[in-house]
């Protein structure tokens, strides 16, 4: 049962996958549709391969941005949180202006970003930190503060210090919160990354996988757009399943959303 | 089977010296302006085993949570062992609260959990593991020590959980219808288990219920209480000797004993239903 129904959850979505694309390439084929507008799967597949270097390349380069604003977002995030969970005036007074930052959309604010920061890779580290940052602060101020109240005057009546209450009691109920977290926010700090590079256009000097799908653009390399549209799904689903396999390695002993049902 | 012959009470009844809990005039009004408790007197005795009985809503976790400091008084006075709470923890005055639900930290190990007094204490570690083993011999959990709590029926995390309370040697068990959530023969047994424990250790408890069943079988004073506003009503004494089994369950006895109770808490009911 147990080894059936992984293979299925493998399976299923492959399987659809296969259709869709079979479908795809059948439709272009018998439509005759030019590549300039749709290119066949076979196609997109050729030219991430022809183009291979240049792809992967500018693929580093916007995972480095995703990767240092998820750092960012993650260690910021958290130790705001905690600000919060110090005290109801703290987050009564700040909590508002985390929601702005949930509010206010990227492309809106990503040209004065730009402009105010040094370098263009500053600036797409910041907006893409700005956009990934709020889920871990909500998530994990709801997690600090989900303590099971029985717990809490079982700590408080032996005497537990605000420590031994942070550590062993707040921090492991914030625990399936925060990963949540992580997950949302790993997702969005590859879109946050990618919305910058756009913002930043052609200017932009690091060369991102959007940089790229602007020059395909306006070039007409159609395929190549969608091959580097492929490597950005590509990357946030595998950012993504990481996410889960860390989740499930912190909780799977314990927390409810990591166990397997049982036969 | 006939009643069991008479053993020694480990009390003796009404020694001043032996208060270790004394409750007077303790009276609670939330701040939302519900009267819970009419100004109460209660003296809890060494050795005592004390149940709570009363309609819901009466008072009954409120007059425990204050004697377990978790509330304070609205007005009036408790003493422990003739102190302030201060003392309490101290050698020979130390109190521990049960509460209705296991309350267990899913992500530790019973073991884990029932260690964590032990740990916040900052035990040695070798000392807190014996003294671990010990508890969870106890309640007969010796085998599920590194078992997660999801992994245990819900009696079994109850005892885990008594386990927890036992393993810093307390004097006075606070127990807040413990056993309230499970079936009737699951309860019966761990009211069987916790009675003799409680003879063994020469514990003082004090225990809420629902049940009369319960009170008759366990207490050695059941104190009847009346809701709206709540009160003592009245107090019964089950002069049945220790240790109590099976035998005492079917006696005569037994069912005087719930007959009367009965009676007092229709009579309870009644009385808070009125002033509706
Ligand atoms: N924190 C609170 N704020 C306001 N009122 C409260 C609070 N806690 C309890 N009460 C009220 O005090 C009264 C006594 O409550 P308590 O929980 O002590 O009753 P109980 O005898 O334990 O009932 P049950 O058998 O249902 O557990 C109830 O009327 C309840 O609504
Ligand atoms: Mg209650």
């Amino acid at each position: 049962m147990s080894l059936d129904s992984k293979f299925m959850a493998f399976a299923m979505p492959v399987g659809v996958g296969v259709i869709l694309l079979s479908l795809w390439e059948f439709l272009v084929w018998f439509y005759q549709v030019p590549k300039f507008l749709v290119p066949a799967p076979s196609l997109v597949a050729t030219t991430l391969v022809q183009d291979w270097w240049l792809l992967f390349s500018s693929l580093w380069v916007t995972l480095k941005v995703t990767f240092f604003a998820f750092f960012l977002s993650v260690v910021i995030g958290t130790l705001v949180a905690f600000l919060f969970v110090q005290s109801r005036v703290v987050e009564m007074s700040f909590f508002p202006y985390a929601v702005l930052l949930q509010v206010t959309p990227i492309v809106a604010i990503a040209p004065l970003i730009i402009i105010w920061a040094k370098d263009t890779n500053t600036a797409l580290v910041i907006c893409a930190t700005l956009v990934g940052l709020f889920p871990i602060i909500s998530n994990t101020v709801l997690g600090l503060r989900s303590v099971n109240p029985g717990l809490l005057n079982l700590f408080k009546m032996n005497k537990a210090t605000r420590f031994q209450q942070l550590v062993r009691l707040r921090i492991p109920s914030a625990a399936p919160y925060f990963f949540g977290g992580l997950r949302i926010s790993s997702g969005l700090s590859l879109i946050g990354a990618v919305v910058a590079e756009f913002v930043a256009g052609t200017g932009g000097s690091g060369a991102g996988l959007a940089y790229q799908i602007l020059q395909a653009g306006f070039q007409l390399n159609i395929p190549r757009l969608f091959a580097a549209l492929f490597l950005i799904t590509i990357t946030g689903v595998l950012l993504f399943l990481l996410m889960v396999a860390l989740s499930r390695l912190a909780l799977g002993g314990w927390h409810e959303s990591e166990l397997v049902p049982e036969a | 089977m006939a009643a069991p012959h008479p053993a020694p009470l480990p009390v003796k009844h009404g020694e001043r010296e032996n208060t270790v809990i004394e409750v007077s005039g303790a009276e609670k009004v939330f701040a939302n302006g519900t009267r819970a408790l009419e100004p109460i007197d209660l003296g809890i005795r060494q050795g005592e085993f004390i149940t709570l009985l009363g309609p819901s809503g009466c008072g009954k976790s409120t007059l425990l949570k204050m004697i377990a400091n978790l509330l304070e008084p609205s007005s009036g006075d408790i003493r422990w062992w003739g102190k302030g709470f201060d003392h309490v923890g101290e050698d020979g005055k130390k109190l521990v609260f049960v509460f209705q639900d296991a309350t267990l930290m899913p992500w530790a190990s019973v073991r884990g959990n029932v260690r964590l007094p032990l740990d916040l204490a900052g035990a040695e570690r070798k000392l807190a593991d014996a003294r671990v083993d010990q508890a969870l011999a106890l309640v007969g959990l010796s085998k599920f020590d590194l078992s997660y709590p999801r992994q245990l029926s819900g009696g079994m995390q109850m005892r885990a959980s008594i386990a927890r309370a036992l393993v810093t040697e307390p004097n006075v068990l606070l127990m807040d219808e413990p056993f309230g959530a499970l079936d009737e023969i699951t309860r019966n047994k761990l009211d069987q288990d916790l009675l003799d424990l409680w003879y063994e250790k020469k514990l003082t408890v004090v225990f809420v219920t629902h049940s009369i069943y319960e009170a008759v079988f366990l207490s050695t004073r059941v104190v009847v209480m009346a809701a709206r506003p709540g009160r003592i009503m009245r107090e019964v004494k089950i002069d049945a000797p220790y240790p109590r089994n099976e035998a005492f369950r079917v006696s005569q006895e037994f069912a005087m004993y719930a007959r009367d109770l009965q009676l007092l808490l229709a009579e309870a009911s009644a009385a808070g239903a009125v002033e509706d």
